[in-house]
C-alpha cells in the first residue's frame, strides 16, 4: 500500500488550517490518521492536500466545564480510555474508547477525527449521540456548535461544511442516578460493530425512570436514537419486562442493510439483542449509583 | 512543525532519533514512515504486512507508544524518539522479553514477532503483574498468521512472573 503524492502542509494556528482548507478545495484534514491513510492507501480517498492538525494548540486536553466534559477535537482514544476525569465523569466514553481497533489504532486515533469521519459502526459517533453531546464546529468566518444527532447524515456524511474543522466536543457528565451502558456485537476483539447500542437512563429516588436515551450504530447510513423506545421507558420502573418492551420496539424502526457481514433480518433481530443489553446495564448502573449516593448521604 | 528545507524533488529533511541514534534523512510527504525505516534507513526489522493498521505487524513506539508505521506520515516523525524491535536490546544482550520468546520457542515463522514484542513490551512496562487473560487481550491487535499464540502468551505471562519470582527468592 503506497500513497499517491500529495501537497502536505502542517499549519500551527487553527486560522491557518482553515485558510488552507479554502485553498485546497479537495484537501483533507489529518489528525490521527488512522482511517483516512487506509482509505488513500486503498484508492477510495485521494485529497490533493493533507493539512496536518496535530501541531495546533488549543485541541488537546479535557476539562470539566459546568455539568460537561469538554474534550478537545485532538484528544486520542488512548487518552479517553486512560483519563481520569473521563473515567469518573463520563465511564461510558473510556468504555467505548477501550474497545477501539487496537492499541496502535487507540494511541493515533482522534475524537474529532471519529466524528468528522462518521463511520455509521464506528463507536464514538454512537456514544455522542446517544450521551446528547454538542460539537465545536470553526469556520472561515463563524464558530458555531451542534447537537450530535443533528451532525451526523448519513454513510461518511455529516452537517461540516469542506472550509469547517470540529475544534472540540461537549459532552454532559454523568451524575448519580445516570448510568450508561453499551453492548456491542463483533466477529473479533476490536472490530467495527456489526451493530451496537448505547443506552443512557436516570432514575428518581422511587427508581423511576426520568430521562432515558438509547443510540444504535451499524443498522443505518449513522448512529439513530430510537426515541419511540425512550418513550417507553420514562416514568416507569425499569424491570426486564420494561426493557424487553423497549427492545422490541426497536427492531420496528429500523431499516437496515444487508452486506457482507450480515443480512438486514439478523441485522434487525440483533439491535433488539443489543439494545436490551444496553438498557439493562445503564438501568443497573444507575440504581448502583443511587444505591452509592444514599449510602454516602 | 517549522518549515524545513526542500529539494527539487519536493522531499523534506526528517530528521528523529532511531533507537538511540539521531538519523536524517530525505523523503517525500507521502511516504510512511514504514517505508522510511524499512527501505530508506534499512531498518529490515519494521514488517510491512496489511498496510491498513490491522495487523500489528509494523508496530513501532514513537516516544514510548506504540503506532502503526504503515499509518504515520515519515515527516510526523520529525523531531520524535522512534523505536523498533532493535531497540529493546540493551547492553548485556537480549531484552528478558526477547529471552522469554526464545526460551518458549514463541517465533514460527518470525513475521509477526517484532510487533509482537513491542506491544508486549508496552504492556508489561504498564502492567508489571498481568493475568493471562490482560495479556491475551493486550496481543490482540497483533495477527500471527502461523497461529502459534499460546507459546507467545507463555513467553509474555513468564516474562512477568520472572522478576517477581527472583524478588520472592531474596
Amino acid at each position: 500500500m503506497y500513497l499517491y503524492p500529495f501537497t502536505y502542509c502542517a499549519p500551527t494556528t487553527v486560522d491557518e488550517a482553515l485558510a488552507l482548507l479554502q485553498a485546497h478545495p479537495d484537501g483533507k484534514i489529518l489528525a490521527g490518521g488512522q482511517s483516512l491513510i487506509p482509505l488513500m492507501g486503498l484508492g477510495l480517498a485521494r485529497p490533493s492536500a493533507l493539512i496536518d492538525v496535530n501541531n495546533l494548540p488549543g485541541l488537546e486536553g479535557v476539562v470539566e466545564d459546568g455539568g460537561s466534559l469538554r474534550i478537545g477535537a485532538l484528544v486520542r482514544h488512548r487518552t479517553l480510555e486512560t483519563d481520569p476525569a473521563v473515567r469518573r465523569r463520563c465511564p461510558i466514553l473510556a468504555e467505548a474508547a477501550s474497545v477501539i481497533g487496537n492499541i496502535r489504532v487507540r494511541h493515533r486515533g482522534t475524537i474529532g477525527g471519529s466524528l468528522a469521519h462518521a463511520d455509521p459502526a464506528a463507536e464514538l459517533p454512537l456514544v455522542a449521540t446517544a450521551m446528547g453531546a454538542t460539537l465545536e464546529i470553526r469556520g472561515p468566518r463563524v464558530s458555531r456548535e451542534i447537537g450530535a444527532e443533528k451532525f451526523f447524515l448519513g454513510y461518511l456524511q455529516t452537517d461540516l461544511a469542506p472550509v469547517e474543522m470540529v475544534t472540540g466536543i461537549r459532552v454532559p457528565v454523568v451524575n448519580a442516578g445516570t448510568g450508561c451502558g453499551l453492548a456491542q456485537l463483533v466477529r473479533r476483539a476490536g472490530d467495527f460493530a456489526i451493530v451496537s447500542a448505547c443506552a443512557l437512563v436516570s432514575l428518581d429516588d422511587a427508581g423511576r425512570c426520568t430521562h432515558a436515551a438509547l443510540a444504535l450504530g451499524g443498522v443505518g447510513s449513522h448512529p439513530v436514537r430510537i426515541h419511540g423506545a425512550e418513550a417507553l421507558l420514562v416514568g416507569r420502573a425499569l424491570t426486564d419486562r420494561c426493557i424487553e418492551d423497549a427492545a422490541r420496539v426497536v427492531s420496528g424502526e429500523l431499516d437496515p442493510e444487508s452486506d457482507v457481514h450480515a443480512s438486514a433480518a439478523y441485522r434487525r433481530a440483533m439491535a433488539r439483542v443489543m439494545a436490551r443489553r444496553a438498557l439493562a446495564a445503564a438501568a443497573a448502573r444507575a440504581a448502583a449509583s443511587t444505591a452509592h449516593e444514599e449510602e454516602r448521604g | 512543525m517549522t518549515v524545513r528545507a526542500e529539494d527539487t524533488g519536493g522531499r523534506r529533511r526528517l530528521e528523529f532519533v532511531l533507537n538511540g541514534r539521531p538519523v536524517e534523512v530525505w523523503v517525500a510527504p507521502h511516504e510512511t514512515l514504514l517505508a522510511v525505516l524499512h527501505d530508506a534507513l534499512g531498518a529490515t526489522e519494521v514488517k510491512y504486512g496489511c498496510g491498513e493498521g490491522v495487523c500489528g505487524t509494523c508496530t513501532t513506539l514513537l516516544d514510548g507508544a506504540p503506532i502503526n508505521a504503515c499509518l504515520l506520515l515519515g515527516l510526523q516523525a520529525h523531531g520524535r524518539a522512534v523505536t523498533t524491535v532493535r531497540g529493546l536490546r540493551g547492553a548485556e544482550g537480549r531484552h528478558p522479553l526477547q529471552q522469554a520468546f526464545v526460551d518458549h520457542e514463541a517465533a514460527q515463522c518470525g513475521f509477526c514477532t517484532p510487533g509482537m514484542l513491542l506491544v508486549a513490551y508496552v504492556f508489561l512496562r504498564d502492567h508489571p503483574a498481568p493475568t493471562r487473560r490482560q495479556i491475551r487481550a493486550a496481543l490482540a491487535g497483533n495477527l500471527c498468521r502461523c497461529t502459534g499464540y499460546t507459546r507467545i502468551v507463555d513467553a509474555v505471562e513468564a516474562c512477568a512472573a520472572a522478576p517477581r519470582a527472583s524478588r520472592e527468592a531474596t
